[in-house]
């Protein structure tokens, strides 16, 4: 099947680099290949593009240049804001049963506290006031979930914070927020913020952690001191200069991608539910419009090899490290069964998803999970 | 084109199953089951296997899946054995991974999934007896894996094909290095895949249930030495007996669980000439008369024959089988099916 015949709907898991990233990016993997640190002009080439990066990073995201520190990516950032703000006087991390594992696995490895969501994936608030005391040293909740798309409120969220454990840094991951949500208006209500560039048409392998310079978390790597210290190791320049340039162009057709990819979600979902045993998770209201996910009667990993086998790309839960699918600790964690979540599938757009994509989901979905029905009924396999 | 959906462990043979299935002009696409969840030899939940499975997939051209069976192998496979530990039964997890797991619930998906045939690197052959399909031995008789597949009947038979039964392991990773898999030298699982061979049985069991110290015992009822864990010893056992230094070989005869002693003698107490069997399955009709039976994965077959209710009959005094192990039946080179020794088969006013 050719490339044009794809129907992908899996931007959650990672975007198609945009062609004006891939342009900007091509000159620094080329020519301009300085170490940053260096003194000469090639590495001056090399510094000026990292700062240039830094600076559209901060204009979007309304912070200081200095609170930009680049990273690998959202698993590195999230770590680091996790790792980096707990301390001997401050021991104790704080987050949602929901957060992507990238902030769960350490937030549980430090012996932190997992506070309790709602059947839409919204934080307890109650729960979470009564988690926090004075050993707290960080609370993270992310913007969207990168499962069910379910949008935080973090305005409440930061106030019980403020409120209940002020010596606390508010961290949130913004990854899968990025393309929907204003990040100004997010950082405005937190003290830190992860991003990555592969959610956002940007490339693999880079990412931020923005955190103001009142707050410095303490560093995972340490080396030649770059970052302000806070993230040693030699910059990727032109994973940065493709992030700055995906995000911006992410930021400025925002308003539009949302528009138009909230008409597709409507119609992916109204089609998706006419299928018998077919529920949306969350409302449409109370997620972003590029998450659609849905709860099937039949095994994700059954569904996603007959839609895969049609040219469509899904996902359903998060994999393990060997590939294999696992319940979804988002689905349990919003009080679904292990039934429920074992049927879990999400169908993610950004930049590039249309009609046509949608024309095809709905016309291979409905006989692949009927054929799965069909069989799992005869041989009263759950 | 026929489709066949291949499990692929991330061994050298099932690596070479599938390259031979793709050869065959078979649309091929690979699978590998995740089974458990805690350590294996090869990394938490046998990730290095998956990889492994997942690169020869890739150097072969096709489509690789992994199917999460974690939950179904803990229920059917590892709480089993554990509780048949409890029981006084020495258990054959293999045995039940094939019979629930790959030709139950591997044989069902990969019907629902739309493939032909499902087809494993098990040293098998699947022959024809006049018209219907039948399981043989492999051709290489030191990797012969007939035993372990005895309980596929004739109906599931159909859907399979072994396609490295006419060849000899050698022959296997001949084929493997030739085509360049990463898997041609890799060395080949032993043991049970859910211990680990640092853990061992006895702490793996000791973690999941209580063993219970115990009393050796000679036949007049002497007490000749003791036991840790009396749930470890096998029936036939000679190894790890702690008889205080007694130099003559003695082995385990008898071992009754509610009073914690095993009787332990020489080799010649341990011979009887029937094995009271239970839990039959046949691979087509059920047979009466005279078999060759196979009490071990890689032990020899004897004669022997079954009666009417089942029980087996050596035609020669054999050792007692202990109790939890298949007796696989064959006719020359097919398996006609098994069962399993039942407790009480060995007791010592048994034998004759």
């Amino acid at each position: 099947m050719a490339s044009d015949d794809l129907c992908y709907l899996d931007h959650a898991a990672s975007t198609p680099l945009r062609t004006e990233v891939f342009d900007v990016m091509v000159p620094y993997l080329r020519d301009h290949f300085g170490n940053p640190s260096g003194a000469h002009r090639v590495a001056r080439d090399a510094r000026r593009a990292l700062e240039e990066a830094r600076d559209r990073v901060a204009e979007v995201v309304g912070s200081s240049p200095h609170d930009v520190v680049f990273t690998s990516g959202g698993t590195e950032s999230d770590n680091l804001a996790v790792r980096g703000f707990v301390s001997q006087e401050y021991p104790t991390p704080v987050c949602p049963a929901t957060e992507h594992h990238a902030v769960l696995d350490p937030v549980e490895h430090l012996d932190g506290r997992i506070v309790r969501v709602d059947s839409t994936g919204r934080v307890d608030l109650e729960h979470l006031a009564a988690s926090l005391d004075p050993s707290v040293g960080l609370v993270s909740v992310m913007a969207v979930n990168n499962e069910t798309g379910t949008i935080a409120d973090l305005a409440s969220i930061s106030d019980v914070v403020r409120s209940s454990a002020p010596q606390a840094i508010l961290h949130c991951d913004a990854v899968q927020a990025a393309n929907w949500l204003d990040l100004v208006d997010v950082y405005a209500k937190v003290d830190a913020l992860s991003l990555a560039g592969h959610k956002i048409g940007g490339p693999k392998g880079v990412g931020v952690l923005v955190v103001s310079a009142s707050a410095t978390p303490r560093p995972m790597l340490l080396g030649g001191g770059q970052e302000h210290e806070r993230r040693s190791g030699t910059q990727n320049v032109a994973g940065a200069v493709g992030f700055a340039a995906a995000l911006l162009a992410t930021t400025r057709d925002r308003a539009s991608q949302a528009a138009r990819v909230s008409a597709l979600s409507d119609r992916l979902v109204a089609g998706a539910i006419a299928i018998e045993g077919v529920e949306a998770t969350v409302g449409a209201e109370a997620r972003v419009p590029g998450i659609c996910h849905l709860t099937t009667s039949v095994n994700s990993e059954d569904l996603l090899i007959l839609l895969d086998r049609e040219g469509v790309m899904a996902s359903a839960a998060s994999s393990c490290a060997s590939g294999a699918l696992n319940p979804s600790h988002v689905l349990l964690a919003m009080g679904r069964s292990v039934a429920q979540a074992t049927g879990a599938l999400r169908l993610s757009m950004s930049h590039g998803s249309d009609n046509a994509q949608i024309d095809r989901l709905l016309e291979v979905l409905p006989p692949a999970i009927e054929t799965l029905r069909a069989a799992s009924d005869g041989s009263g396999r759950a | 084109m026929k489709r066949a959906l291949v499990a692929m462990s991330g061994g050298v043979d099932s690596s070479v199953a599938a390259a031979l299935m793709v050869e065959s002009g078979y649309e091929v696409e690979g699978v590998t089951l995740r089974l458990w969840g805690g350590d294996s030899d090869s990394g938490c939940c046998s990730v290095s296997d998956v990889d492994d499975a997942r690169r020869v997939a890739q150097q072969l051209g096709i489509v690789h899946h992994v199917f999460n069976y974690a939950d179904s192998f803990d229920e059917v496979v590892v709480t089993p054995y554990v509780e048949a530990h409890g029981a006084g039964l020495t258990p054959n997890p293999c045995i039940e991974c094939n019979r629930h797991i790959k030709f139950h619930r591997l044989v069902e998906r990969s019907d629902l999934l739309g493939f032909d045939v499902l087809v494993t690197g098990h040293h098998v052959r699947k022959v024809d007896v006049a018209g219907r399909p039948r399981l043989a031995r492999s051709v290489d008789d030191t990797k012969d894996q007939s035993y372990v597949l005895h309980m596929i009947d004739e109906e599931v038979l159909a859907r399979c094909e072994f396609p490295l039964g006419d060849m000899t392991k050698a022959d296997v990773r001949d084929r493997a290095a030739k085509l360049g898999l990463r898997t041609a030298h890799k060395p080949e699982s032993q043991d049970v895949c859910f211990i680990t061979s640092t853990e061992g049985r006895s702490r793996f069991l000791g973690e999941r249930m209580v063993l219970h110290a115990g009393e050796l015992v000679d036949i007049d009822g002497t007490v000749v030495g003791s036991t840790e864990a009396i749930e470890l010893i096998t029936i036939g056992q000679r190894r790890g007996l702690d008889l205080g230094g007694s130099t003559e070989r003695r082995y385990a005869l008898d071992v009754d669980l509610p009073s914690r002693r095993v009787v332990v003698g020489p080799a010649e107490q341990l011979e009887t000439n029937a094995v009271r069997l239970a839990d039959h399955r046949w691979v087509a009709e059920a047979v009466i008369g005279p078999v060759l039976a196979q009490v071990s994965a890689h032990g020899e077959s004897h004669s022997a024959t079954l009666d009417g209710s089942g029980q087996l009959f050596w035609d020669v005094p054999r050792r007692r089988v202990a109790p939890g192990q298949s007796v696989v039946f064959y006719r020359d080179e097919v398996v006609l099916g098994g069962a399993v020794a039942a407790l009480g088969s060995c007791s010592v006013s048994e034998s004759t």
